[in-house]
């Protein structure tokens, strides 16, 4: 094995502070007691006290988990059908139309996108009553579209790894294509599908600009509490708040690598 | 046997029988009818709008065709077009969002290629350790992490701090709301992106190349010029691709960490939107910014995965 030079690991040491340092100045200036969040006013843990009295980050929290766990599963189906379409199902009419159209969201500016989807809305308010207020569904609707983008991709490429002499010879056993997807495929891709679940489930709870534009009274989205209170300026329970997600993030990581390993030794 | 199969053909479960026949239309057709209402059709909403006139009205623009002595007149106002070439303040943030994310793009590259070539050559847990590493932030909320650098940043934040403390400085230096502080918050959101592509192409690099090249009495450094940096050009477009094209649009980072002055082209529809209320020019920006920027990037996309395929 080729050894590195002393200039890329020093490079790649600074890459990691520039990395982590922010994340972990948040951490520790959350357990600040001072209000100043730049001064050190001794350790406490009274933000996370009125975090959890904020009935206005609460209920966004609230919101934004049903939003993300509503629009990464629709956004599932619809990403692993157009996946499956665009892999097996070989050449039919508009099939570049169907490419390009699951391809686009994923070089799309999220203000052209949200934009766009909140004048239709406008427009198909007006022509069809529906619908008649912007808020949960609208915003579902929204991130169910560009979140489906980035299912088709990661299930697109698990599918086209897969062997697919084990399809066909189910098929030439005389399973139905149905029965087929379901006993073969679905099982095969079963881990891809989980991953892109989880990117489109990150990335629905993540989303400021498009939720900015799709949303309505009452349905703000906890990036949009978050962005309103951070443009202001610092506040500490911000940074409880993301001291919470961090740790529950990390440990999601961890226990997910943990059981991949597990796995691995197992087939091994 | 013979008399199942007779029995399903006098008795057919028609619903059964018609999804069979017609599932590939239905498999096909799903997606694509989700995709052409809440994808396809929205831009030519954005187009109609986009040749609107202004109104005081709910919602805020006049409709294109009217209805005059049994004349149809359909109105096309261009006028909104001319407006974003007239008006210096969109050419100049068009011209300033290609910069800042040009430049982020080389120093996202810049940190971005020993990181991914120092971890493309570790090996085993030691290597999936620092790949799980760069992945981890990326897991994280996007607007938090950038919210962190306003502490760490402004004038009393912690790199000020320090170094008043240690008595480099003696008046804190403004970072803060400038160039400076948003090229920071795109390099920072980004840098997984650069390196995730870089990894997986010098991680297939072939090691016996570097070691002929050594063998052959190649410096390291003559070795990394001329055999690891021209074999990784696919990942470097790869990675520039992935930073640049985001990067361009991006609105929370110059919202949050630049100036007034810091006029990304995303900030500005935005504030057209929100702020003037302004649909139709809104949507004139939202046009401009698809065919300026959206559809050269996707045609560059496209030729890229044809020379790959071919």
């Amino acid at each position: 094995m080729q050894k590195t030079g002393f200039f890329m690991r020093f490079i790649t040491v600074l890459g990691f502070v520039f990395l982590y340092a922010p994340i972990l100045s948040l951490v520790i200036y959350s357990f600040n007691e001072s209000r100043l969040v730049t001064v050190w006013g001794g350790f406490s843990t009274k933000w996370y006290g009125e975090l959890l009295k904020d009935p206005q980050i609460l209920s966004a929290a609230w919101i934004s988990l049903k939003i993300a766990f509503t629009s990464a599963s629709i956004a599932l189906v619809l990403g692993t059908l157009t996946a499956l379409v665009l892999v097996r199902f070989g050449r039919f009419r508009l099939r570049e139309l169907l490419n390009g159209m699951i391809t686009a969201p994923l070089v799309m500016p999220e203000v052209i996108t949200g934009l766009s989807l909140l004048l239709l809305f406008v427009v198909m308010e007006s022509w069809l009553g529906w619908p008649s207020q912007r808020g949960f569904t609208t915003i579902v609707i929204a991130h169910t579209t560009f979140c489906m983008a980035f299912v088709a991709v990661i299930v697109e490429s698990r599918l086209s790894d897969m062997d697919e002499s084990i399809e066909e010879a189910a098929g030439d056993l005389g399973a139905r294509p149905v029965r087929v997807f379901f006993d073969i495929t679905l099982p095969t891709i079963a881990p891809a599908l989980v991953s892109a679940w989880l990117l489109a489930f990150t990335l629905s709870l993540d989303d400021l600009v498009i939720a900015s534009f799709v949303s309505g009274p009452g349905s703000s989205t906890l990036p949009m509490v978050v962005f309103s209170k951070v443009r202001l300026g610092v506040s500490p329970d911000v940074n409880a708040l993301a001291t919470i997600m961090i740790g529950a993030i990390g440990l999601g990581v961890v226990i997910a690598t943990a059981l991949l390993l597990r796995q691995e030794k197992k087939t091994e | 046997m013979s008399e199942t199969a007779q029995q399903d053909r006098v008795r057919p479960w028609r619903l059964a029988d018609w999804f069979v026949r017609h599932g590939r239309t239905l498999v096909i057709g799903l997606p694509m009818l989700w995709l052409v209402i809440f994808f396809l059709a929205p831009f030519f909403v954005v187009f109609k709008i986009s040749v609107s006139e202004l109104a005081i009205a709910r919602p805020p623009y006049l409709p294109l065709t009217s209805w005059e002595d049994g004349k149809l007149i359909l109105t096309l106002n261009l006028g909104n077009f001319q407006y974003l070439i007239e008006d210096s303040l969109y050419v100049s943030s068009y011209l300033t969002s290609i910069r800042i994310a040009f430049f982020s793009t080389i120093f996202a590259l810049l940190l971005g290629y020993p990181m991914a070539y120092v971890i493309a050559r570790s090996t085993g847990h030691r290597r999936n350790l620092l790949l799980m590493l760069v992945m981890l932030p990326f897991w994280t909320s996007f607007l938090l992490r950038v919210y962190a650098w306003i502490g760490i940043l402004k004038a009393n934040g912690v790199i000020n701090n320090f170094l008043m403390w240690t008595g480099v400085i003696d008046s804190p230096i403004v970072m803060m709301q400038t160039d400076f502080a948003t090229y920071v918050g795109i390099v920072y959101t980004y840098l997984p992106f650069m390196i995730l592509p870089l990894y997986a192409n010098l991680a297939k690099l072939d090691t016996t190349l570097l070691e002929a090249s050594s063998d052959l009495g190649a410096r390291p450094l003559t070795t990394f010029l001329t055999i690891t940096l021209p074999l990784s050009i696919p990942g470097i477009v790869a990675g520039s691709m992935l930073v640049f094209i985001p990067a361009i649009g991006e609105f929370v980072v110059p919202t949050l960490l630049g100036g007034p002055d810091t006029l990304m082209i995303g900030r500005v529809l935005w504030s057209e939107f929100f702020n003037n209320r302004d649909w139709p020019v809104a949507s004139a920006v939202a046009m401009a910014m698809l065919v300026l920027l959206v559809l050269p990037v996707m045609w560059l996309r496209r030729a890229q995965s044809q020379q790959e395929a071919g």
